[in-house]
């Protein structure tokens, strides 16, 4: 049997721009009308940050760029060039050892740890190796970010249900991580990471235990959202992939440094060529 | 408004966060055993302090005057003499001959029958009970009244010959506190390693939850309840068994119809303390486990 995300991929319906999950659609409205977000405003900012770990040499140099608000970026680079590192700092697992982060306008290198949840809400994150937590369901999981921000048990159940839906997986809610087959467990978390309604989506090599149908699937999905207005940034040096996205942009780490150090993120994708 | 059951339903949410049921490791055993040495410690400790209380309020407040007469009719011609005196005096409260027939009695494993017959000369015995207060300025006024009746008139507070017993007992209750005191330290000490080992063994959950935006006393709150529920399980089964042993005790002590046993008691105020001993385990476990869980979380980003 087909599950419904694949039907509706195969439709090319289910993760276009007419996302059908009203609970993602209900946020972004709101927040459009209240200026909540503000497109194309520095929504992350990098000013000369390093980072090193422990007496090691720097795992990132002088690393200086901005993101715009709702748009949609690769960070690329090879294996070891700090990609995950810098996603890192960017969701806020760790701090930089030198340099200036703002997120969402406030400089987070300085912010009290207790601050530090607040921001956590407003960023979600594909962990390269998914990081579901092995003793809850599938529904259990995606909920987590509700719970966390203190929604009432009566108004999670709907978003979670709906979300389960989008991915294809509204069957196996119950299911727990290890029953889950790959690509069904990289759709909770992402389910799990978007249902708190992020204004930024980090996903760090979404597609790298997925095949190509699915990885296409996943990207078209993150394009959804960002029509939707949340920020994308995407670690992966999948090229092909990158060039699926029109209009993205993208960073290049070669050995923790940007490629680009003016930031002026000069390396679009090209599309792909005909053959 | 959220119902009852969307509570329920939400607090079984958030308790799903941790894996693992009850009894499924040792820390609920171990408290059993820790809070059932507790208990027997502390259940010690108020019952020998109620002994030594009793104790000390007869040694205070009495006193036997002997007659050392070995003529039997002049003994109990002073006898009389003296208890007429000591019951008009000031500070006395009362005064009762000690029956020759109980005297007898008490003599008789040493003495044997003789000690019935009347021709060995045992001194007669007045048992005097003062009024509160200042009892040796009262046994000294009494020495002075006596001595001026007759020289051999002798009057000992009790308090000379069974103040080192009273002091054993007070030390044994002492004892008790100390290891009272301890076994809490031990306690505390043992819901420390169980909360580090439980942050350990969840980091991976904890540091998704916290990339999730959890607060540390979001995350503190789970382990807390997890330690508190371990405690208050194993808290009840060693206070449950503590309490069949020391009520079996009880019917021993009783047994024995030593009067100086059956002071040993507990009285209701003591059950109440005893019963609180759980529930400050638990508040205790809780607490520690908060604060474990907050300083291994404030060491983290």
């Amino acid at each position: 049997m087909i599950d419904p995300a694949t039907r509706a991929v195969e439709r090319g319906g289910l993760y276009d721009g007419t996302l059908a999950v009203p609970w993602l659609r209900l946020r972004k409205s709101r927040e459009r009308d209240g200026a909540a977000i503000s497109p194309m405003s520095a929504i992350v900012q990098f000013e000369n940050v390093g980072l090193r770990y422990g007496l090691d040499s720097e795992t990132l140099s002088d690393v200086s760029f901005s993101l715009a608000g709702g748009g949609f970026y690769f960070l690329t680079g090879a294996s070891g060039a700090g990609k995950t590192s810098l996603l890192k700092l960017l969701y806020l697992a760790q701090r930089p050892s030198r340099g200036v982060i703002r997120l969402f306008g406030e400089d987070v290198v300085t912010l009290p740890r207790k601050r530090l949840p607040g921001f956590r809400r407003r960023i979600g994150v594909v962990f390269q190796d998914f990081r579901l937590v092995p003793h809850l369901s599938a529904y259990d999981n995606i909920a987590l970010p509700l719970r966390v921000a203190g929604m009432e048990e009566d108004e999670v159940d709907a978003p979670v249900a709906e979300m389960l839906n989008w991915v294809g997986l509204g069957d196996r809610g119950d299911a727990r991580p290890a029953t889950l087959s790959g690509g069904e467990q990289q759709r909770v978390a992402i389910a799990r990471a978007v249902i708190g309604r992020p204004e930024i989506l980090v996903a760090d090599e979404p597609t790298g235990n997925v095949d190509i149908d699915m990885a296409r699937r996943l990207m078209t999905l993150f394009e959804a959202l960002n029509r939707l207005g949340t920020t994308i940034v995407v670690a992966t040096h999948d090229l092909p992939l990158m060039a699926q996205v029109s209009g993205a942009q993208m960073m290049k780490l070669d050995k923790g440094r940007l490629a680009d150090p003016t930031g002026a993120l000069r390396y679009p994708p090209r599309p792909p060529e005909q053959s | 408004m959220a119902s009852r059951a969307d509570r329920k339903a939400a607090a079984a949410a958030r308790h799903r966060l941790l894996p693992g049921g009850r009894l499924a490791g040792p820390m609920p055993w171990i408290i059993a055993i820790m809070m059932f040495l507790t208990v027997l410690a502390a259940a010690a400790g108020l019952g020998l302090g109620a002994a030594v209380q009793s104790m000390s309020a007869d040694l205070a407040g009495r006193a036997s005057v002997q007659v050392v007469e070995a003529d039997a009719r002049v003994r109990e011609q002073l006898a009389g003499r003296a208890l007429q005196a000591l019951r008009t005096a000031p500070g006395v409260r009362a005064a009762d001959p000690v029956d020759p027939a109980i005297l007898a009695e008490q003599l008789r494993p040493w003495l044997g029958e003789e000690a019935m017959s009347g021709d060995l000369p045992v001194p007669a015995l007045i048992d005097v009970m003062l009024t509160p207060g200042d009892a040796a300025a009262k046994v000294e006024n009494l020495r002075r009244l006596l001595a001026g009746l007759s020289s051999k008139l002798r009057i000992e507070p009790h308090a000379a010959f069974l103040m080192p017993l009273a002091g054993l007992l007070s030390a044994l209750g002492w004892l008790a506190a100390g290891a009272v005191l301890l076994m809490t330290l031990a306690t505390a000490a043992v819901v420390v390693l169980a909360a580090r080992g439980a942050h350990d063994s969840h980091r991976g959950t904890i540091e998704v939850l916290h990339l999730m935006g959890s607060t540390d006393v979001q995350i503190a709150r789970l382990f807390q309840r997890r330690i508190g529920l371990d405690v208050l399980l194993g808290g009840a089964l060693g206070f449950a068994f503590a309490i069949f042993v020391i009520l079996l005790i009880g019917v021993r002590l009783s047994a024995t119809g030593s009067e100086l046993l059956a002071a040993i008691s507990l009285p209701w105020v003591d059950w109440l303390i005893l019963a609180a001993l759980p529930i400050t385990g638990v508040l205790l476990a809780t607490v520690t486990a908060r604060w474990t869980v907050l300083r291994a979380l404030g060491r983290s980003l």
